[in-house]
């Protein structure tokens, strides 16, 4: 049933691709290849593919088994230069990518969302295999959403006019959006293809050239987006992709002085140092980081609604999602029943090998992050909540972790504090609206907040009250490409997705010129 | 006008919201007019909005041979209603003229105020508030466009060639006409998903925000000059809204239109969102106008034809209306062009597609000092203007569409050198069948002459002279048209302010007709109402719909 809704819910809100399409894969039996070749391993730079300069290469795990899929090259600084090279050669005055019509660029996006489209089966067979997410959801919803994401943007680049000022004086002014230049993009390994293209839109978009970073957990489908955008026909040096670690490849990007721009998505730890350091050379920054999202449930709400998407808030995607609904807060009428049918949901929930077609959860990304995730665990139960169902460790191979449900969570344990990235649910009871606005708000961060109500006024009342970025009512984590996406607070800077993404990938420039004489 | 609705149930609330075909829902409250929330009519109580970023709409302008012919093969000559061909509901059928003979290509299905009716119903079903168009997402509207734009660029070749013999304009611009269009329905696509209504900042207690909405049934009646172009810049818009269409191609050149919806429906449009009515202006163009059923009107034609429109629409049932008509656009060369450049552009300007234009560059002022020579190399150039049949691929200039034309300008002609211009080249017929006619130009033409005045729609040159360029902008400005001017000029504040004090819907400074996708075609006064392309063309194709909803 989870699977249905989550279908249903993701397909209603754009990132379908065609009705048939969908059909089509809802009929056919959906098998993953589980051994997808790994053709690309190298760094792409300049629509070609080479080995890292020092020859440094990292092993990449498939996290359901805990085994090496392949080396890829591990990129350092001097890679970093020969990247940021052949972004300035491509962001040169008068290249064939300054010089290229609007609508061209367009095309090029266009063409990259066929192609994502043609290895869709591909492409989610490896995304699977070295992230873990059930292939089903790589297949119907990572995949596709890329697709809308890339075509969404292709719409835009003839379509970021400046504007003509109404200026005082005998002037004419005008301003021009142009790109902001050499862009740093640093990617996450929750959602590698997603991301990916959430950057490179609007990068390709608005006519910057960029360096990628990928997550030295998740590098191969990124990569293999290299030999896609060599065939769809890309100027060299337009988009380059790196695979590399953070301290190395990373930091790099973020300090090098001819980057113009820096986009990245993962933890508020690292975005305050990435953004510490961009703030050095005033480099234009956008952060895509954690948060501690409130789900907030009223007592008046369709309650099977609720407690599916109340579960799907918080594991979906393994729990590895920046908005995760992490904090659920149910009104004290409905807390028991609530509680008790979230669990029973939980125990539904299958984990298991993620190319099993009847998997709604597969492994964490890391050893790491499972015993991050179990530490958390731990100091909930010594805090006083209590675990209602999982707790542990799944198996003992590759790194699952139990779907989990705490009740008589508190505002003060470290679980309805801190970001747990896993699959952890918390339940917290409210009695009054002013109450849980408050409480919902008495965070660092600001991602993301649900309400579920049937109560006009609640709707708008309470989602104007939160302080979040995204607020979903009666619904969870709905990312058409059009709606934009960030943080308030320390979940971030800027937004990506929909016409506000271009403003943090332009300059604005005003152009005023003394003219003889002038009239209205 | 205005609904309100007293609910607390949040979804109820939003259905009627939707729903309601009204330019202000109020929730939970009723009669809040706010400065900032746009307030005006749908259907007959009214156009525009007052209030709000909206509110300003409403003030500003803005300026910105024949054995190849026998080969093409004729597929559709019917009615296309509900993605079906029909006959003609009083049987009768009419003729289509190859313009480079004269003579008789095929007979067309004749749509009157029946046909019309029928298409009308089919497109209000199609547009019913359940119908799958309406509940298409903008996605998947998106990519049917696309796909028609696709489908239109894998038959260029055959289109080029049925363009070409029902219009006469060379293959090659046939070619140009019909990729263009496909861009610009591949641009439209791209707005689908980016036609964004607004939230606006009221009152405490209040949330407002503004909803785009289609606007309904939409009658487009369409030229003779470009006509799948024409027909591309009205879908687009249309269609990227939501709207359904009630298109009537011209009755001269029906032929690709009609061929074009056979590509609507391969493309996978639900049956009704565009429906074709080949016939004449007095029968269908009239049914078009005055139908009670039609939300909106979109006419691009003669100034005289527009008014009927207009009046039409008005007396009716007060449809929205927005008018492409037609021009005397002025071209000004300054003493600092560089002259040959100039002469290419004026040549261009007015010559395309065989003068038939209505942004024709047809007043062509000269600076006094380069005036002479001016004339001479644009004779040398007319002069060398290929002129025949239009399949020949050295040909610049096929012929004019009909006897009709090709009889208004000779007598233009004659007009001109009854008022004494001086006819420098040209000046008559070409050959001795079809409609075609030499590349004329008159020097020495004073702004009272009727060449200066009226447009001519035909291979003419007017040139004036001027002294000043205070004197030149009032005489270029002193018509009843304002289309498109040009201006020829190194000098930058001479070009801005030329830019500035065109009255003009377009101007091109340096340049002449550089019509784009994304810039905005349209008329200041009477060469029409509204913009066509770029983001403006959209809003000829949405109701704004204010919501405003009380927190109790």
């Amino acid at each position: 049933m989870l699977s249905k809704l989550v279908t249903r819910q993701v397909f209603n809100h754009g990132l379908r691709l065609t009705k048939r399409a969908a059909s089509t894969a809802a009929q056919q039996k959906l098998v993953g290849d589980r051994n997808p070749q790994v053709n690309y391993r190298k760094l792409f730079i300049n629509n070609e593919f080479v080995d890292a300069i020092a020859g440094n290469v990292f092993e990449v795990l498939n996290p359901a088994t805990g085994d090496v899929i392949a080396e890829v090259a591990d990129a350092s600084e001097k890679d970093v230069d020969k990247a940021v090279k052949a972004c300035k050669d491509a962001f040169r005055l008068g290249s064939e990518w300054r010089r290229m019509d609007p609508a061209a660029r367009g095309d090029l996006l266009y063409k990259l969302a066929d192609l994502f489209e043609r290895d869709r089966a591909y492409l989610a067979a490896l995304e699977t295999v070295n992230n873990g997410k059930p292939f089903k959801d790589s297949y119907n919803i990572d995949i596709p959403h890329c697709i809308a994401v890339l075509r969404y943007y292709a719409g835009w680049p003839d379509k970021m006019n400046g504007k003509v000022l109404p200026i005082s004086g005998d002037f004419f002014a005008y301003t021009r959006r142009e790109p902001v230049g050499i862009v740093g993009q640093i990617i996450p390994w929750n959602f590698p293809l997603i991301l990916l293209c959430w950057k490179i839109g609007p990068s390709v978009a608005t006519g910057c050239t960029t360096v990628v970073k990928l997550d030295e957990h998740t590098p191969l489908t990124g990569l293999y987006v290299g030999k896609l955008i060599q065939e769809a026909g890309f100027p060299p040096g337009v988009i380059n992709i790196l695979s590399g670690d953070g301290p190395h490849c990373g930091a790099s990007i973020v300090k090098h002085p001819d980057v113009n721009k820096i986009a990245f998505t993962g933890s508020t730890q690292v975005g305050k140092i990435i953004g510490g350091e961009a703030a050095k050379m005033v480099k234009r920054t956008t952060l895509e980081l954690g948060g501690k999202s409130p789900n907030i449930v009223f007592a008046d709400c369709n309650l099977d609604t609720a407690v599916e998407m109340s579960h799907f808030a918080l594991f979906f995607n393994q729990g590895q999602c920046c908005c995760a609904g992490s904090r659920t807060y149910v009104e004290e009428k409905i807390y028991d029943e609530f509680v008790q049918r979230s669990v029973e949901r939980a125990k539904r929930r299958k984990v298991g090998d993620p190319f099993d077609e009847n998997t709604e959860q597969g492994p964490q990304i890391s050893h790491e992050q499972m015993d991050k995730i179990l530490d958390l665990i731990e100091s909930g139960r010594r805090a006083g909540a209590k675990l209602l169902v999982g707790g542990q460790r799944e198996g003992d191979k590759g790194f699952f972790v139990q779907p989990t449900v705490f009740s008589d969570v508190r505002d003060n344990h470290r679980i309805a504090r801190e970001e747990i990235f896993g699959p952890v649910m918390q339940i917290l009871k409210f009695k009054t609206i002013d109450e849980v606005i408050e409480r919902a708000n008495d965070t660092e961060y600001g991602l993301a907040a649900s309400v579920f109500t049937n109560d006009l006024d609640k709707g708008i009342v309470v989602s104007n009250g939160l302080r979040a970025g995204s607020v979903w009512v009666n619904t969870y984590d709905n990312f058409d490409p059009v709606a934009p996406f960030g943080g308030f607070k320390q979940s971030g800077l800027g937004r990506e997705k929909s016409e506000y993404s271009l403003d943090s990938y332009t300059e604005a420039k005003c152009v005023t010129m003394k003219i003889s004489q002038r009239n209205s | 006008l205005a609904a309100g609705v007293i609910t607390k149930d949040l979804s109820r609330a939003l259905q009627f919201v939707e729903q309601l075909q009204a330019g202000s829902v109020w929730v939970n409250q009723y009669g809040a007019l706010q400065f900032q929330a746009p307030f005006g009519g749908f259907k007959e109580s009214g156009h525009g909005r007052e209030l709000g970023r909206y509110g300003l709409a409403e003030y500003y302008e803005m300026s910105s041979s024949d054995s190849q012919a026998r080969k093409v093969e004729i597929k559709y000559t019917q009615i296309f209603i509900n993605n079906e061909w029909h006959k003609a509901a009083n049987g009768k059928t009419f003729p289509v003229i190859n313009p480079s003979t004269g003579e008789e290509i095929c007979q067309v299905e004749e749509a009157t105020r029946v046909d019309v009716d029928k298409a009308v119903k089919a497109a209000r079903k199609a547009f019913d508030i359940e119908s799958p168009w309406r509940k298409y997402e903008p996605v998947a509207r998106a990519n049917l466009m696309r796909k028609f734009a696709t489908l239109l660029r894998r038959d260029v070749d055959y289109l080029s060639k049925l363009e070409t013999l029902n219009n006469g304009k060379s293959v090659e611009d046939s070619k140009g006409d019909i990729l263009a269009s496909a861009d610009c329905i591949d641009y439209y696509a791209g707005w689908v998903d980016k036609i964004t209504g607004e939230t606006i900042p009221g009152g405490c207690d209040q949330m407002i925000f503004t909803r785009h909405e289609p606007i309904g049934v939409c009658g487009q009646i369409i030229p003779w000059n470009y006509p799948i172009m024409m027909m591309a810049w009205k879908f687009g818009p249309a269609l990227a809204c939501g709207n359904v269409i009630v298109l009537k191609p011209a009755e001269q050149t029906p032929l690709t239109a009609l061929y074009c919806a056979s590509l609507i429906k391969e493309a996978g449009f639900p049956p009704g969102v565009v429906n074709v009515v080949p016939g004449d202006g007095p029968q269908c163009g009239n049914a078009i106008s005055v139908h009670e059923d039609i939300d909106k009107v979109a006419f691009t034609g003669s100034v005289e034809v527009g008014k009927k429109v207009q009046e039409a629409a008005a007396k009716s049932n007060l449809k929205r209306v927005s008018l492409e008509l037609g021009g005397k656009s002025p071209l000004i060369i300054c003493e600092d062009a560089d002259i040959d450049y100039a002469v290419s552009v004026a040549h261009r300007a007015i010559f395309t597609n065989a003068a038939q234009n209505c942004t024709a560059g047809s007043r062509t002022f000269v600076h006094s000092k380069i005036y002479d020579e001016f004339i001479a190399r644009s004779v040398e150039l007319a002069k060398k203007r290929v002129v025949g049949d239009p399949f020949d691929p050295d040909t610049e200039q096929g012929p004019q569409i009909n006897d009709s034309q090709f009889q208004k300008i000779l007598s233009y002609i004659e007009s001109a050198k009854k008022d004494g211009a001086k006819l420098e080249c040209g000046g008559e017929r070409a050959g001795n069948k079809g409609y075609f006619i030499k590349p004329t130009i008159f020097s020495g033409v004073k702004d009272n002459m009727k060449i200066a005045r009226e447009e001519i729609f035909g291979p003419v040159m007017s040139v004036l002279k001027f002294d000043s360029y205070e004197e030149v902008i009032k005489r270029a400005n002193g018509t009843s048209f304002g289309l498109g001017a040009g201006v020829i000029t190194k000098d930058l504040t001479r070009g801005l302010t030329f830019a500035q004090q065109l009255q003009a819907g377009s101007v091109w400074v340096n340049d002449y007709d550089a019509v784009c996708n994304q810039a905005p075609f349209g008329g200041f006064k009477q060469s029409g109402h509204g913009r066509e392309l770029g983001r403006y063309g959209l809003e000829a194709y949405y109701e704004v719909k204010t919501v405003v909803i009380k927190l109790v």
